[in-house]
C-alpha cells in the first residue's frame, strides 16, 4: 500500500499519490472478475508488512511512546475488571485482527501528505519501498516480490483517475479478508506467478480464456456475488492445499553470533530495562489484593487456576510466602523437565506423611495418600503447581490422578496455566474433579524460570548437564568400555544426516569391537552393553526384522563435544 | 528457601509444628479483606448455615429424585437373587444359557452426576440387598488383571466392613497373596457365605434380616463406554462361565444410549447377558425440581439475580448438563455475595432481621445509604423524611426493617403468581413466555415483563383460551395461591373462585338460552313456510346467536385475562425495582462467569493482541535493515540485546504453544494456532 506510482508521464510533471494495495486491486478486480481473488491473499500481507514500515517510520517517537502508555494503563484496566474485559468480549471481536483499518487509516494520512505541494516527495519515494528494494541481499523474499509486484501493477493501472475515485471508498470486503490470508505467506512464489498470469489476462482477456478457462464474461459479472462463497472455500483449501512449503534457507547459523547459552542469555536479559516496569508492577499488586480471597475459597472447597499471558510465578511465590508460611504445603514446578507425577506423589507420601516404602503403582499412591488424609482430619496440604499444562503433567493419566488429589477436601490445589490450548486437557469428569474457580491474573512478566531449562528452541542446546553426566559416567568405566562407546558414538555421528538411521546393528558393532580389539566375546560386548544401558547411555530398540539396534540418545552436538572432549583427556 | 532448582521439581515445606497453627480458621479469611470488621463473622456464619441448609436441600431433592430408579434396581436385584437363591427352574434354565443378570442403567450425559447416583445406589443395595458391591471404573481397568485385582479389592473390603475385626488381618494377607482369578473370587465366596452360615444364631439372624443367605455379587462399571471392549469381553465371558457358583448381577452405567451395549460387544457375548434396561430421571427435570426448591421459595433468603441465573443455565445448558455443577455455581454466588456486599448480614431469615438491623454499625448505615437503589427510594420521599433517613441512622434502621421485609412478603408474592402465570404461558401455543418456569422467572427478573412483546402476545393467545382449559387453569391457580405462604391473596383466591362459579353459571345459562333459543326458533320454522322469511328468520338467528354467546363467554375470558394482567403487574415487578435489593439479590454475573465459565485464550489473545508491540518488535527489524548496506557484516551481527530478547520471545511462544520447531529444517518452527501448519 501507500505506494508511489509515477503515472501521467505524457504531463512530465511526475505526481506521486498514495494507493491502498486493496484499492489497487479492487481496480484489478473489477476488470479480471474473480481470478484476482486468489491474489489479494498475498496482497493484503504485503499490505500489512508496508503498513508496519511507514508507520515506523513515520510515526513520531515522543508520540508513540505516550500510545504505548496508554495502552498498558488500559491493559491495566482490562485486568483490573479482569473479567469484565477478558472474557465478556465476543471471540469474534477479539479474534479479528484490527490492522487493516489502521492501515488504511495510515493509507489516508499518507495520501494528504502526499497532497501537501510544499512537501516533496521524492525522499519519502526513496525512504520506503524503494529501500526494500535495495537489499536483495537480505533475501527477504517477500519484500521483494511486493516490489515486483509494485511494478507489475504501475504497468496494469493505466486509468489513474479511477483509482483516485476509489481511495475514497476503503473496501470492507477486503479488510475482512487479511486475516487468514496472513497465513498464505509462504505460498508467494506459486502465487506470483499466478499473479503473472493476473496481468497478463488483464491485458489480453481472451488469451486467458484459454488458460483459465473462466465463463464468458457477462454472466461472469452476474455470477461474481453467487461465487463470493464457494470461492472463497475454494481458496482457502487451495491455499492450503499445497504440501510444498517454501521457507527461507537462512539459519541462526548464517549470522555470526554464536548461539548463547543459558547463562550468557539469562544475563543479557537481566541487564536489559524491562518495559513498562511501573505499569505491570501496579497490574502484580492488583492481583495481590485476591490473596485472602483464594485461601477462602481454596478452603470452602474450589481449586483455583489462574490463567493470562505472564509468567505467574512470582505472583504465586508471593502467595506462598506472605500467607503459606505456617502450613504445610508442596510447591512444584511442573515446567521443571523431568518432573512427573510419580515424583509429586513421592513427595507428599515421603516428606509430607512420612512413610516409608513404595508403592506398586501412582493409583496405589493416590489411595493411600487419600486414606490417611481422611483418617487425620488435621493434617492439610496446600499444594502449588506452577505451570499444570506443562510437557510432563498434561497427560490424560496425569492429570487425572492430580485431578483426584485435587479432589481431597483438606488438599487445596492453586495452579497456573499458560498454554494457550490447556483447557483441552480436561473433560467433564476431570473438570468436576478439580472443581476449578479461574482468575484471569495477566501479569505480562517474562517467563523466565520456565523457558530457563534447555528445551528452549534457539537456546544454544548445548546439553551441558547431559554433557557432563555423560563424561562422568565414562570416567567411572573401564578404558575398554570407554572405547566401545566411543565407538558407538563414532558410527552414529557418521550417520548423523540420515534422519532414518535406526541406530548401529548389534552384530556390525560386534564385528567392529572386535576389530578394534576391544572386546573379545559377545558376552563381554553384551556386558557392556548392559551397563551402559543402565546408565542410559545408551538405549537398544528391536527393528522389523529382529535385529537389536543401538543408539545414544543424546543430541548430535551433544556427542560431537562429548568426543572432543574426549579426545582432548586422551 | 528457594524454589528454583535445575535437579529437583518438588519442594516440601514443612513448619516446624510448633509454629505451625492448628488449622487455620476460614473466617480469618473472610474477615481480612472486608474493612468493615464487626459483621463478617456474622456474616460468615450466616453464609456456612445457609450453604449447608441448601446442601443438604440439593441432597435430599437429588435422593428423592432417584427413589424411584433405585427402588426398580433394588426389586430387580432380589429377583434376580431370589432364583439363585431357590434353585428355580428358572435360574437353572438360566445357568445352563449361562446368562448373567444385567441392568443396563441409562443416566444420561451429565457424567459428573453419576457419582452421586451410584454412591447413593451402593448405599442401597449395602443396606437392602447384599454386602458385596464392587464400583469399578474404567480408568482403574486398562485390563483384565487390574479389573479383577479392583473387583476382589473392594469385595475383600467390604468383607471387612461387616466381619468384625479381628478378621482383618488375614483378609489383608489373603488379598496380598491370593492370585486374583475367578476360583479365587469363587472360594472366597464360598467361605464368606459358609461363615455367615457358622456365625452364632443371634448374629446370623441380624445379618439375615438386613441380607439373604448367599447374596449377589454385584459389580458396576460406573461409565461402561470408557471401558475397552476387550475387558468387558473377557470378563463376562469368564464369569458367565461361573454363573452357577457365583451369583453375580452386573450393573453398567450407561451415558448415551442402551444401543452402546450392542456396539460394544459382539452378539456372543452379549448373548451371555440378560438385560434390563433403567432410565434415570433426565437432568433437565433435575434441574427444574432444583430451580423449583432453592430459588422460587422464600426459604432461603438469598436470591440470584437474573444475569447470573442466566449464567447458571447456560453453562448447564450449553456446556455440561451437569446439576452438580449448577450447584457448584450456586455455591459460588451465596460466598462471593457474602464476601463482597458488608450488607449481607442483613440477609437473613425473617426472624432474624429485627436483631441484625438494629445492631447494625454507623459504618453499615452509610452502606445503606450508599445503595443505589436506596438512594432512588430517598428521592422519592419528602424533605423532612429525606433528611431524617439520611442522619438518623435509627431512623433508617426502623425504615430498613420495614423495607426488608416488604422485601421479603414482595417475594412471597412473587413466587405464587409467577407460577399463576406460569400456569397459563406454559400451555400457550409455541410458548412465547417459555416453556420452563425458570425461562418466566428469568424474564420477571430482567424486566418489567408486562412490558415486553412476548407478554403481549401472550396475552392475545390467553384470550383465545377455550373454556375447558381456562377453567383448569384458574383451578390451579387457585390451588397455588390457597397454598402459598402469602397473605395478602385471600382476596385473590375469592375473585378467582368468583371467575369460577361464573364460568358455571356461564354454562347453565347457555345451556337453558341455548334451548330457549332453539325451542323458539323451532316453532318459528313451523310457522313461516315461505322461502324468503325462512332465509331471513335463519340469518337473524345465526347473527344473534353467534354475538350473544360470544360476548357472554368472551366478556368473562376478557375479565380473566386482565385480572391476571393486573396481578401481574402488580406483584411481578423485577426485583431490581425493589428498594435494598441488593442486600438478598447477588447480581455479579460477570464475576461469576469469569470464575465459572473462563476464556484463557481470550485473555491471552487481548492481552497478546496489540498491534503496538508487533511495531516494537519489527522497529528491531527495522532498524538492522537500516544499518548501511554495504558492510554486510555488521548487518549481519545483531545487537546482543536484541537477539536474547528475540530468542525469549520465541521460548515463549513456544511456552504459550503458539509455535513449535517444525523438525524439517533447522531453526524453523511451525504455527500451532489459528490456521496453522
Amino acid at each position: 500500500m501507500s505506494r508511489p506510482e509515477g503515472t501521467r508521464s505524457a504531463r512530465r510533471s511526475l505526481q506521486v499519490k498514495f494507493v491502498p494495495d486493496e484499492d489497487v486491486l479492487r481496480h484489478i478486480a473489477d476488470d479480471a472478475g474473480t481470478k484476482v481473488r486468489k491474489d489479494k491473499a498475498q496482497l493484503s500481507v504485503s499490505v500489512k508488512r508496508f503498513v508496519k514500515k511507514l508507520e515506523n517510520i513515520s510515526d513520531n517517537e515522543a508520540q508513540e511512546i505516550l500510545e504505548e502508555k496508554n495502552y498498558v494503563a488500559a491493559l491495566g484496566i482490562c485486568a483490573q475488571d479482569s473479567v469484565g474485559n477478558g472474557s465478556n468480549i465476543s471471540g469474534g471481536e477479539v479474534y479479528s485482527f484490527q490492522t487493516p483499518k489502521r492501515s488504511n487509516k495510515m493509507a489516508e494520512l499518507a495520501s494528504e501528505l502526499a497532497q501537501t505541494p510544499e512537501k516533496n516527495v521524492a525522499p519519502d519515494h526513496s525512504r520506503c519501498p524503494e529501500k526494500m528494494a535495495k537489499t536483495p541481499q537480505s533475501k527477504r523474499s517477500s519484500s521483494t516480490k511486493v516490489q515486483q509486484r509494485n511494478k507489475k501493477k504501475e504497468f496494469v493501472s493505466t486509468t489513474p483517475y479511477r483509482l483516485r475515485k476509489r481511495l475514497t471508498a476503503p473496501d470492507p470486503y477486503l479488510e475482512s479478508e487479511s486475516e487468514y490470508s496472513a497465513s498464505c505467506s509462504e505460498e508467494e512464489d506459486e502465487e506470483d506467478k499466478k499473479e503473472v498470469s493476473t496481468v497478463s489476462d488483464q491485458k489480453t482477456p481472451a488469451k486467458t480464456k484459454a488458460a483459465y478457462t473462466p465463463p464468458p464474461r457477462n454472466s461472469l459479472t452476474k455470477k461474481i456475488k453467487e461465487q463470493k462463497m464457494s470461492n472463497l472455500v475454494e481458496e482457502y483449501f487451495e491455499a492450503h492445499s499445497s504440501s510444498k512449503v517454501l521457507t527461507s534457507d537462512r539459519t541462526l547459523q548464517k549470522l555470526r553470533k554464536r548461539r548463547f547459552n543459558q547463562q550468557t542469555l539469562h544475563d543479557l536479559l537481566k541487564n536489559a530495562p524491562l518495559a513498562y516496569a511501573a505499569e505491570i508492577r501496579d497490574l502484580n499488586q492488583q492481583h495481590e489484593t485476591l490473596f485472602s480471597k483464594w485461601m477462602l475459597q481454596l478452603h470452602l472447597g474450589f481449586n483455583i487456576v489462574l490463567y493470562g499471558l505472564g509468567s505467574k510465578r512470582d505472583l504465586l511465590e508471593k502467595f506462598r510466602t506472605s500467607l503459606l508460611q505456617d502450613s504445610v504445603h508442596l510447591v512444584v514446578n511442573g515446567y521443571f523437565p523431568s518432573i512427573t507425577v510419580r515424583s509429586i506423589l513421592n513427595s507428599i507420601t515421603e516428606e509430607v506423611l512420612d512413610h516409608i516404602g513404595t508403592f506398586r503403582s501412582p493409583l496405589d499412591q493416590l489411595e493411600f495418600i487419600s486414606k490417611r488424609f481422611k483418617e487425620d482430619s488435621s493434617l492439610e496440604l496446600y499444594v502449588l503447581i506452577h505451570n499444570l499444562d506443562s510437557q510432563m503433567l498434561r497427560g490424560e493419566r496425569s492429570q487425572q490422578i492430580l485431578a483426584q488429589l485435587s479432589s481431597l477436601p483438606s488438599i487445596y490445589l492453586i495452579a497456573s496455566i499458560d498454554h494457550i490450548n490447556a483447557p483441552l486437557m480436561w473433560d467433564q469428569a476431570k473438570l468436576s474433579l478439580y472443581n476449578w474457580l479461574w482468575y484471569e491474573t495477566t501479569t505480562f512478566n517474562p517467563y523466565v524460570e520456565e523457558t530457563s531449562y534447555e528445551n528452549s528452541l534457539l537456546v544454544q542446546q548445548s546439553g551441558s548437564l547431559a554433557l557432563s553426566s555423560l563424561t562422568h559416567v565414562l570416567h567411572s568405566l573401564t578404558l575398554n568400555a570407554r572405547g566401545i562407546f566411543r565407538l558407538l558414538a563414532q558410527r552414529q555421528l557418521e550417520k548423523k544426516d540420515s534422519p532414518s538411521y535406526p541406530g548401529l546393528s548389534f552384530q556390525d558393532f560386534y564385528q567392529q569391537c572386535r576389530e578394534a580389539f576391544l572386546v573379545n566375546s559377545d558376552l563381554t560386548l553384551r556386558a557392556q552393553l548392559t551397563e551402559f544401558r543402565d546408565h542410559k547411555l545408551i538405549r537398544t530398540k528391536r527393528g522389523a526384522d529382529g535385529v537389536e539396534y543401538l543408539l545414544i540418545p543424546v543430541d548430535d552436538s551433544t556427542l560431537t563435544d562429548f568426543l572432543e572432549k574426549e579426545d582432548e583427556d586422551v | 528457601m528457594s524454589t528454583c532448582s535445575v535437579s529437583k521439581g518438588c519442594f516440601v515445606f514443612k513448619p516446624s509444628t510448633k509454629k505451625r497453627r492448628l488449622s487455620e480458621k476460614t473466617d480469618h479469611y473472610f474477615r481480612s479483606t472486608s474493612n468493615d470488621s464487626e459483621d463478617t463473622v456474622l456474616r460468615f456464619i450466616t453464609c456456612q448455615s445457609l450453604w449447608s441448609q441448601i446442601k443438604s436441600e440439593t441432597e435430599q431433592i437429588q435422593e428423592d429424585m432417584n427413589k424411584q430408579l433405585l427402588d426398580n434396581l433394588v426389586s430387580f436385584l432380589s429377583r434376580s437373587h431370589s432364583d439363585f437363591q431357590e434353585k428355580t427352574t428358572e435360574w437353572t434354565s438360566r445357568m445352563k444359557f449361562r446368562e448373567i443378570p444385567t441392568a443396563a442403567l441409562v443416566l444420561g450425559v451429565n457424567v459428573t452426576d453419576h457419582d452421586l447416583t451410584f454412591r447413593g445406589l451402593s448405599d442401597v443395595l449395602q443396606n437392602n440387598i447384599t454386602p458385596y458391591v464392587a464400583l469399578l471404573e474404567a480408568k482403574d481397568c486398562p485390563g483384565i488383571k487390574n479389573l479383577m485385582q479392583k473387583l476382589m479389592g473392594q469385595l475383600m473390603n467390604c468383607d471387612i466392613d461387616v466381619d468384625s475385626l479381628e478378621d482383618e488381618d488375614c483378609v489383608q494377607v489373603s488379598q496380598n497373596k491370593i492370585r486374583c482369578s475367578m476360583p479365587s473370587l469363587i472360594s472366597w465366596y464360598e467361605s464368606v457365605t459358609k461363615k455367615t452360615d457358622s456365625e452364632t444364631p443371634s448374629e446370623k439372624r441380624n445379618s439375615s434380616s438386613r441380607h439373604w443367605q448367599s447374596p449377589p455379587v454385584v459389580v458396576v462399571f460406573k461409565d461402561m463406554e470408557s471401558f475397552t471392549t476387550k475387558v468387558l469381553q473377557d470378563f463376562i465371558v469368564i464369569s458367565s462361565q461361573h454363573i452357577h457358583e457365583l451369583p453375580l448381577v452386573l450393573i453398567f452405567g450407561i451415558a448415551t444410549s442402551p444401543m452402546i451395549i450392542h456396539r460394544l460387544l459382539p452378539h456372543s457375548v452379549s448373548s451371555l447377558l440378560c438385560i434390563e434396561l433403567f432410565q434415570s430421571l433426565s437432568c433437565k427435570e433435575h434441574l427444574s425440581t432444583i430451580i423449583d426448591k432453592l430459588l422460587l421459595t422464600s426459604h432461603f433468603p438469598f436470591k440470584l439475580g437474573e444475569k447470573v441465573l442466566q449464567v447458571l443455565i447456560n453453562i448447564f445448558l450449553y456446556h455440561d448438563f451437569s446439576v452438580q455443577n449448577f450447584i457448584k455455581g450456586f455455591q459460588l454466588c451465596i460466598v462471593e455475595h457474602f464476601y463482597s456486599q458488608p450488607l449481607s448480614v442483613l440477609c437473613c431469615h425473617l426472624v432474624d432481621i429485627k436483631k441484625r438491623v438494629y445492631s447494625l454499625s454507623h459504618d453499615q448505615c452509610e452502606n445503606i445509604r450508599r445503595l443505589p437503589s436506596f438512594r432512588r427510594y430517598v428521592e422519592k420521599q419528602e424533605s423532612g423524611k429525606q433528611i431524617e433517613l439520611l442522619t438518623n441512622d435509627s431512623f433508617l434502621k426502623e425504615e430498613t426493617e420495614k423495607l426488608l421485609e416488604d422485601l421479603h412478603v414482595y417475594h412471597e408474592n412473587y413466587v405464587s403468581i409467577l407460577r399463576c402465570l406460569h400456569v397459563f404461558t406454559s400451555s400457550l401455543p409455541k410458548y412465547p413466555l417459555g416453556k420452563q418456569i425458570r425461562e418466566l422467572h428469568c424474564a420477571c427478573l430482567e424486566n418489567q415483563v408486562w412490558e415486553t412483546n412476548e407478554y403481549e402476545s401472550s396475552l392475545q393467545l390467553a384470550r383465545m383460551l377455550n373454556k375447558t382449559d381456562l377453567v383448569t387453569m384458574l383451578q390451579q391457580c387457585v390451588e397455588i395461591l390457597v397454598s402459598s405462604s402469602g397473605k395478602e391473596f385471600d382476596k385473590t383466591v375469592k375473585h378467582l373462585k368468583e371467575f369460577l362459579t361464573q364460568f358455571q353459571n356461564l354454562e347453565a345459562s347457555e345451556a337453558s338460552q341455548e334451548q330457549d333459543v332453539s325451542v323458539s326458533s323451532q316453532k318459528e320454522l313451523q310457522k313461516k313456510t315461505d322461502l324468503y322469511h325462512l332465509q331471513k328468520t335463519l340469518l337473524e338467528l345465526k347473527e344473534s346467536r353467534r354475538s350473544k354467546k360470544l360476548t357472554k363467554f368472551e366478556m368473562l375470558r376478557f375479565e380473566v385475562v386482565d385480572y391476571i394482567d393486573r396481578l401481574v403487574r402488580k406483584y411481578l415487578v423485577p426485583a431490581g425495582d425493589r428498594t435494598l435489593h441488593e442486600i438478598v439479590y447477588f447480581n455479579a454475573a460477570t464475576v461469576l462467569r469469569g470464575h465459572l465459565n473462563a476464556a484463557p485464550r481470550t485473555a491471552l489473545h487481548t492481552a497478546l493482541n496489540n498491534p503496538h508491540w508487533y511495531l516494537k518488535a519489527f522497529s528491531t527489524v527495522v532498524t538492522a535493515a537500516e544499518e548501511p548496506n554495504g558492510d554486510a557484516a555488521s548487518s549481519d551481527q545483531v545487537d546482543d540485546i536484541i537477539h536474547a530478547r528475540f530468542i525469549r520471545a520465541v521460548s515463549e511462544l513456544e511456552l504459550l504453544g503458539f509455535i513449535k520447531p517444525s523438525k524439517q529444517k533447522t531453526d524453523h518452527v511451525a504455527r500451532l494456532t489459528w490456521g496453522g501448519c
